[in-house]
């Protein structure tokens, strides 16, 4: 495996291999010394060509933590803010000699154009590409699922998951979707018809419109961020229509089975999509997915670069 | 040997006859199975089909403005190259031709470069911006005699434009291309709209967002009377729609693309912008009403909507890049292996849907004509028994963006005669005319 630019990209084996990686990882991060020397020497950039705080520290500490050399790219200020097409910007980090090239992007497959370009030779990670998907996203929250649901099994199998939100539009959800049905948990996606994509319907899972009726019967709730410039796009009436059909508050929660557990990939929209009391309640995992986020993304950059995975017990 | 004499030996006619053809000072002098003439260059044809020279109804030939992607010269030579004696140039270049300035530009540069036939395409609106009417009177009038309107690119959006262009039309005996785009239903949209948009996280482009115009426009041009074409049509329900109109008896005609009869959405996996095009690639099952449609008539022609773009309009991302793909030179191979190699259309089918009817929809009266005694040797030879691996690298037009190159496809175009001129000889352009 040389790239992750799709779930798709992906088997069975090789997607609980990178989960199994990221358990190994987690325990040396729990460990005194933090740091592994696996990529030492090695140079990986982060590329954001669209702005993502989180995603960018999340890779940045991973990298940092097997020893990688680091260098930020970002769009404001750079030469991507001035133009620079992705071309140019491929051939500047090749002649700098970048082993990696963890690329977040406004425009859906801009990872993949870099990949199959021959305008650069490393591996190319996609962190995120316009409304297409975020591998590394899902892979942590499958991690995250796996450890609070699975009871020690090491796929999702017959995990009930509902993601819920603004579908259409969410890299989040595509990946989300393609790894719990690669790993055999079922999806249900709850989102109001117009955030929903003509041609869903192809897709393995349950669609529904109604939350209510899906809260109760589900182990995981997986809330979608609603994107600001949605808002005024004839999506929904309005925002406070939205939370009542489709927002996660203390009542949908009482609704919910006992153990199950409430995720979001973040920034949160505090009283839009989910209220305080419920992120910040017992059943919300959300700052775990964080913590797990540098975990995963070490497994990625040591199974891509350090050539396979870490072996349990191992190093 | 006259350069003004060329006789094609043992050709096969559209209608599958053998014959020998005898051009002489630009017309065709003979038509027989024996002719002997001792001054001619001879072309020997033998296996080869002779069609009337190819007309082109859709054709972004980028000048003035865009001379870095095409000029007039280079998609004339990317036309004989194809077997075109005629194009069409759209009016979408900068300064958009919607006034008589730039379409006789357009034509005296054609006249110039001499290789084919460029009648230009008048706009029908300002600018494009389908607000207010161009003047098509000033272009009809003009030298160019402009018959053809069009705001491709741009759809005639407003109904009541439209209906107005329509009307004000009639008095030049002139048909408007529309270009079917529902707009607020296609903002940004990047590719068809279904199961692989879906997936791939590209806005979607409906098939209803084409289809309502189309069923719209067909309306309309039964209500005032006038003379409708529908450009690009790529979707089964467009198909239908017009289908429908004409069994209604109106007066609606319509083009399909070369590419639109071969690929599909799937191709837009690759995130690879070649594919990206305007109107969007859609699905297999498009394609097999398009190729239903075009050969039982419902849709009269093949266009090409050739659209060459600089390569850093294509080496990017997919929104980044620009709409179109090159279409002259593979025209013709793409046909025969979407229509005559799966034996749903006759040579004698394609030299009426690439020649005679778009030369009868656009008025152009020395095209489209049978190859009898008489006529003006407008006429093309291809070889189609040959096949040829495309390379971008090798096209005559100034852009490299075709979605084929590495594609094996069948029929050779060996001879293109314009005016009973050679402008295509054993495969070789002959060069136009830069000054």
């Amino acid at each position: 495996m040389r790239h992750l630019l799709s779930i798709s990209d992906l088997t069975k084996v090789q997607a609980i291999s990178i989960l199994d990686t990221a358990t190994e990882l987690a325990r040396v991060s729990d460990g005194a010394v933090k740091k592994l020397p696996t990529l030492r020497g090695r140079t990986i950039v982060n590329l954001f060509a669209e702005d993502s705080t989180r995603t960018r520290i999340s890779f940045e500490a991973a990298a940092k933590r097997l020893s990688a050399d680091v260098i930020n790219f970002s769009a404001k200020g750079s030469s991507l803010s001035k133009g620079e097409s992705l071309k140019d910007t491929a051939l500047t980090l090749q002649a700098m000699g970048a082993d990696a090239v963890v690329i977040r992007h406004s425009a859906s497959g801009a990872p993949q154009r870099l990949a199959d370009s021959d305008w650069m030779t490393g591996s190319v990670i996609n962190a995120g590409d316009g409304t297409h998907e975020h591998p590394s996203q899902a892979l942590l929250d499958a991690f995250t699922i796996r450890k609070h649901c699975a009871k020690g099994g090491v796929d999702l199998d017959g995990i009930r998951v509902a993601i819920v939100g603004d579908i259409l539009h969410s890299r989040v959800a595509r990946s989300n979707v393609l790894l719990l049905n690669l790993l055999g948990a079922r999806v249900t996606l709850v989102a109001p018809p117009t955030l929903l994509p003509v041609g869903v319907e192809s897709w393995p899972v349950k669609i529904s419109y109604d939350l209510d009726k899906v809260i109760g019967n589900v182990d995981v709730v997986m809330m979608l961020r609603v994107q600001q410039e949605r808002m005024n796009d004839l999506f929904f009436p309005n925002t406070r229509e939205y939370s009542r059909y489709f927002g996660l508050n203390a009542d949908r929660l009482k609704l919910m089975s006992h153990d199950s557990i409430v995720m979001h990939p973040g920034p949160m929209n505090r009283g839009l999509e989910i209220t305080a009391e419920v992120a910040d309640s017992a059943r919300s995992v959300i700052v775990e997915q964080v913590a797990n986020g540098v975990s995963v993304r070490m497994a990625i950059l040591y199974v891509l670069l350090a050539g396979g995975p870490l072996e349990s017990g191992g190093k | 040997m006259s350069l003004h004499r060329y006789l094609i030996k043992g050709a096969t006619m559209p209608d599958g006859r053998v014959t020998d053809l005898l051009i002489v000072r630009g017309l065709i002098h003979t038509v027989s199975p024996k002719i002997l003439d001792a001054d001619a260059i001879v072309i020997e044809a033998k296996g080869s089909v002779l069609l009337p020279g190819l007309v082109d109804l859709h054709t972004h030939l980028r000048q003035p403005g865009r001379e870095d992607a095409e000029t007039i010269l280079s998609g004339s030579q990317a036309g004989a190259k194809g077997g075109f004696t005629a194009l069409s140039a759209m009016a979408n270049t900068s300064p958009v031709a919607d006034n008589a300035g730039v379409v006789e530009q357009v034509f005296r540069l054609g006249q110039q470069a001499g290789l084919v036939d460029v009648f230009p395409i008048g706009a029908v609106t300002q600018g494009l911006e389908g607000l207010v009417l161009a003047e098509i009177g000033a272009m009809a009038d003009s030298l160019a005699r402009v018959r053809v309107f069009s705001d491709d690119g741009n759809c005639v959006f407003d109904p009541l434009v439209m209906r107005r262009g329509l009307e004000y039309i009639k008095k030049f005996d002139g048909v408007i291309a529309q270009h079917a785009q529902e707009p607020r239903l296609t903002v940004g949209s990047q590719m068809n709209e279904g199961e692989v948009s879906a997936i791939l996280g590209l806005k979607g482009w409906p098939a209803i967002a084409e289809e309502a115009i189309i069923a719209r426009d067909v309306l309309l041009v039964d209500h005032v009377k006038s003379r409708l074409h529908i450009c690009h049509v790529t979707t089964a329900g467009g198909v239908e729609i017009i289908r429908w109109a004409k069994a209604r008896g109106i007066n609606v005609t319509a083009e399909v693309t070369p590419h639109h009869l071969l690929l599909t959405d799937e191709l837009a996996r690759s995130y690879d912008p070649l594919f990206k095009v305007n109107p969007p690639l859609r699905t297999e099952r498009d394609v097999m009403a398009l190729r239903e449609g075009l050969a039982d008539g419902t849709i009269d022609i093949v266009a090409t909507d050739h659209a060459p773009h600089s390569s850093e309009s294509k080496e990017c991302e997919w929104h980044e890049a620009s709409f179109g793909m090159l279409a002259l030179e593979t025209a013709l191979s793409i046909v025969q292996k979407t229509m005559v190699d799966s034996h749903l259309m006759s040579w004698e089918q394609v030299a009426d849907r690439l020649s005679s009817a778009p030369a009868r929809i656009a008025g152009y009266s020395d095209h489209g004509r049978n190859l009898e005694v008489g006529a003006i040797a407008n006429i093309t030879i291809i070889d189609p028994s040959a096949s040829w691996i495309v390379d971008r690298d090798l096209t005559a037009s100034k852009s490299r963006n075709t979605p084929f190159h590495g594609y094996e496809l069948p029929g050779i175009v060996t001879y293109t005669f314009f005016k009973g001129v050679p402008t295509l000889f054993a495969g070789a352009l002959v060069q136009g005319d830069e000054s």
